[in-house]
């Protein structure tokens, strides 16, 4: 478990974090999000002990990370991968890691076994891609055992093998009853990666919950129907007050009814239905809609001469 | 439209690119799909005239690379963001790209304004986070509105805004009618992209034909049914030759489509409380495509 | 034109051309003032004498020009000028021209810099120029550098590392030509023919029992430079960028 309590950081007159409070709960991912210059890298430093706050703390387990006797017991963070001496070997990077933290030997095997590494152990990690620079990264946090995982951008520069697999070993973690925070601007990822979700802006705390609410709230579910009758359909439905847009390809989009009355309706009406699909809105509209106002480079629209 | 014809390219004994012939068509995105190492990066760098290929030629708008007289009006890349000298303000590497181009002065603050760094356009690139660099680049492959555009990965570093602005301005110089390819390892993010893929493997062509297609063949689509009458929806399902499977509150039919199953409910006199048709991801598609075109497969 | 135009936005957009061009004016003057200066006892400077700092200039002049080719490959803006003119060798020329003229600039106000500052200082009638060898060492300063540059560019050019190309240009004609003498037997006729010697013929007037006169040794000079120059253009052509 992490808990933030009125963190604030400042760095001269600019205030990079503010009053900012939340919980991460362990068993599940939590994304953490917000828009360039946000504030998460620093939010996430402060966590580490790396950046100390102006204000405020951050206990992990119930601690703050100066008091942990042996922190990658404790917590384990994946900040960026290409932080390991590029003529060093894999095993040797995580033995002196292990030595660091008093973990027996037989440790380093199993990591890399976990993380698929056993076969290229003994190579120098400079020859390695950078998905399987991304695997030792994680293969460190993972040395000590610890409940709480940190995360930053760890699909970046990965291939969709390697982002599948990082998708499963942090569910995997999670799972396992650990804490895992992961912090993106992959918001398709994330969507289907996350349980919860923490998005900051400014910041500031803009939203904390499931990833389910956060987009439920922000977003307006439809209906997609689509019927050989649907002029009938149309008719009936506004009489009941429901809104009615035409697609394109002659779909309805329906607002302001669920799909079981639409297809209540369409049941006593004589209708028949060759789609009745409720529409979720997505984890990207729900964060644009958001953060809109917290966005630091807006580019302008598109328009080509 | 740019053609690859028989491309190979070997680097001493490795054949990172192996006799690959392609179309990218003018008017929709081309997604440009494949494992690390596959050769993707090798192959538009050809296609952009860095890389000599052993054998083959790639021909951009009709013409091969060193025919273009004006390059940059007729091909824009961006292959990596950080080809910026470091000490150089973003307008003066435009500047130069613009006067290669010979367009005008005017031209450069427009596509600074364009990629929202007008601001930011007096200081050094080497300031730039990852996500201006990108933004830089994708400046510098505009400039010139070339017919053929070119990104590989252009949304690294940037955030949800950025990823968003990317895909649309990607979707926008596709209905203009350019040519457009790109690259990218987030399947998400190219399934709302992309009209059609190109995947290869181990240097050779999977796959080229639309996204739709690439998902349809390779996964299984099913059609997700709640009603209050199950069992007298499925058997008429069952009768109809579907298989149904049974997941909480709901089926899934697979056999049938959306709009067969709709009319077998209303033959019935089912009351349907969702008929959602279900297509399989392009992630799943495309790890299905390549299972064995990977080059690096970890322990 | 539009090419040159290319690589003087480029040259000029970053600051380190302009220090190097500073660093070799100050270098070459300032000591030639200083020598001048701590020369008060004796004779006055003749012009030839004040010439003699200008390696100094030249130095650095082709260390600009070879870092202006491996920086850019270095951060990949090489690459972004392939895409940008496609004819790499048109490029690359113009490159080479653009650093001969700011070079041969450079050493024409090395020169005469250096010249005028011993006049100043020495007010001796010793130091004006006579003779036609004087004016061709002086005014020809220019064509030194010059042709030093599209060296060094050429260099830069074959090899791509900035660390490997600064070290043959401040190795080979600070060392390896005066080494070359002691090589038994062929030792000197060797050093004859060394270019960077051969450029010295003609940035001199003492008479060096050289086989060739200075129009002969800048004309050699000129013929290495051609020639790595070409082997660049080949090699650059060829190679993948």
């Amino acid at each position: 478990m992490i808990e933030a309590i009125g963190l604030t950081k400042r760095y001269g007159r600019t205030v990079a974090v503010r009053d900012l409070s939340f919980t991460v709960r362990p068993g599940r991912v939590t994304g953490f999000l917000g828009p360039n210059g946000a504030g998460k890298s620093t939010t996430m430093r402060m966590i580490l002990g790396l950046d100390r706050p102006t204000e405020g703390r951050v206990l992990i387990d119930g601690r703050p990370y100066h008091e942990l006797r042996h922190p990658m017991r404790t917590v384990g963070a994946l900040l960026d991968a290409k932080w390991v001496h590029p003529n060093r070997s894999a095993r040797n990077h995580l033995r002196w890691l292990a030595r660091a933290s008093q973990l027996p030997r037989a440790r380093v095997d199993e990591v890399l076994a976990q993380v698929g590494l056993t076969t290229v152990a003994d190579k120098r990690a400079g020859t390695f891609s950078l998905g399987m620079s991304q695997r030792l990264g994680i293969a460190a946090a993972l040395l000590g055992d610890p409940q709480v995982l940190l995360f930053d951008e760890p699909v970046n520069g990965l291939d969709p093998e390697g982002i599948l697999w990082i998708r499963r070993i942090m569910q995997g973690l999670a799972a396992e009853g650990r804490t895992v925070l992961v912090s993106s601007h992959l918001l398709s990822e994330m969507a289907q990666t996350a349980e919860d979700l923490i998005v900051i802006g400014r910041g500031q705390l803009i939203s904390q919950g499931t990833v389910d609410a956060f987009v439920n709230g922000a977003t307006e579910t439809t209906v997609l129907v689509r019927s050989p009758q649907a002029e009938r359909l149309v008719e009936v439905l506004t009489q009941w007050g429901m809104s009615v847009r035409i697609t394109d390809d002659d779909a309805l989009v329906i607002s302001g009814g669920s799909s079981d009355q639409i297809g209540e309706m369409a049941a006593t009406h004589g209708v028949v239905l060759h789609e009745l699909s409720p529409q979720q809105g997505s984890l990207e509209e729900a964060f644009m809609r958001l953060t809109g106002h917290a966005v630091e480079y807006q580019s302008d629209e598109v328009t080509v001469s | 439209m740019i053609e690859a014809v028989g491309l190979t390219k070997r680097y001493g004994r490795t054949v990172a690119v192996d006799d690959l012939t392609f179309t990218v068509r003018p008017g929709v995105v081309t997604g440009f799909l494949g494992p690390n190492g596959a050769g993707k990066s090798t192959t538009m760098r050809m296609v952009l005239g860095l890389d000599r290929p052993d054998t083959g030629f790639v021909l951009i708008e009709g013409k091969r690379f060193g025919e273009l007289r004006r390059p940059l009006r007729v091909v824009g890349g961006l292959l990596d963001a950080k080809w910026v000298h470091p000490h150089r303000t973003a307008r003066n590497h435009l500047r130069w790209l613009a006067r290669a181009a010979d367009l005008p002065r005017t031209r450069v603050d427009e596509v600074l304004d364009l990629v929202g760094l007008a601001k930011a356009a007096r200081s050094p690139a080497g300031d730039f986070s990852l996500g201006m660099s990108q933004r830089l680049g994708i400046a510098g492959a505009l400039l010139g509105d070339p017919r053929v555009l070119l990104f590989d990965e252009p949304v690294n570093g940037l955030d949800p805004q950025g990823i968003a602005w990317v895909r649309k301005l990607m979707r926008t110089m596709a209905d203009n009618g350019r040519t457009v390819l790109v690259s990218s390892h987030l399947l998400a993010e190219m399934a709302q992209t992309a009209d059609e893929l190109i995947v290869i493997g181990r240097g050779r062509l999977i796959a080229q034909c639309p996204t739709a297609q690439f998902i349809s063949e390779a996964t299984e689509s099913s059609v997700r049914v709640r009603t209050a009458q199950v069992e007298r929806l499925q058997t008429a399902l069952v009768h109809k030759g579907a298989t149904v499977r049974h997941e909480p509150g709901a089926l899934v039919v697979v056999g049938l489509d959306a709009a067969e199953i709709g009319e077998v409910a209303a033959a019935h006199g089912v009351v349907l409380h969702e008929l959602s048709p279900r297509r399989g991801s392009l992630e799943e598609a495309y790890l299905r495509h390549t299972e064995d075109a990977v080059a690096h497969h970890a322990g | 034109m539009t090419l040159l135009a290319v690589e003087r936005i480029k040259l000029f957009s970053t600051r380190a051309p302009v220090w190097c061009i500073a660093t070799a004016l100050v270098l070459t003057i300032g000591v030639t003032a200083g020598l001048t200066m701590l020369d008060h006892a004796g004779e006055g400077p003749t012009p030839s004498s004040t010439q003699t700092m200008y390696i100094l200039g030249l130095t650095v002049i082709m260390v600009m020009a070879t870092l202006s080719v491996t920086t850019e490959y270095r951060f990949g803006t090489m690459r972004a000028t392939f895409q940008a003119v496609s004819s790499r060798s048109r490029a690359l020329l113009a490159k080479a021209t653009v650093l001969a003229i700011v070079a041969g600039l450079v050493g024409e106000v090395s020169s005469f810099g250096s010249w005028g500052v011993a006049k100043l200082i020495a007010h001796s009638p010793d130091t004006d120029i006579h003779t036609a060898a004087e004016w061709r060492q002086i005014a020809g300063m220019g064509l030194v550098y010059a042709i030093a540059a599209v060296l060094a560019v050429a260099v830069g050019a074959l090899l791509r590392q900035s660390a490997a190309a600064v070290a043959i240009l401040l190795v080979f004609p600070l060392l390896v030509e005066q080494l070359v003498e002691i090589i038994p037997r062929v030792g000197d006729r060797l050093h004859d023919w060394m270019p960077f010697v051969a450029a010295s013929q003609f940035a001199s007037t003492a008479d060096r029992g050289l086989p060739y006169g200075p129009w002969g040794g800048l004309a050699y000079f000129a013929a290495i430079a051609a020639a790595l120059l070409v082997a660049a253009l080949a090699v650059v052509e060829k190679r993948d960028a």
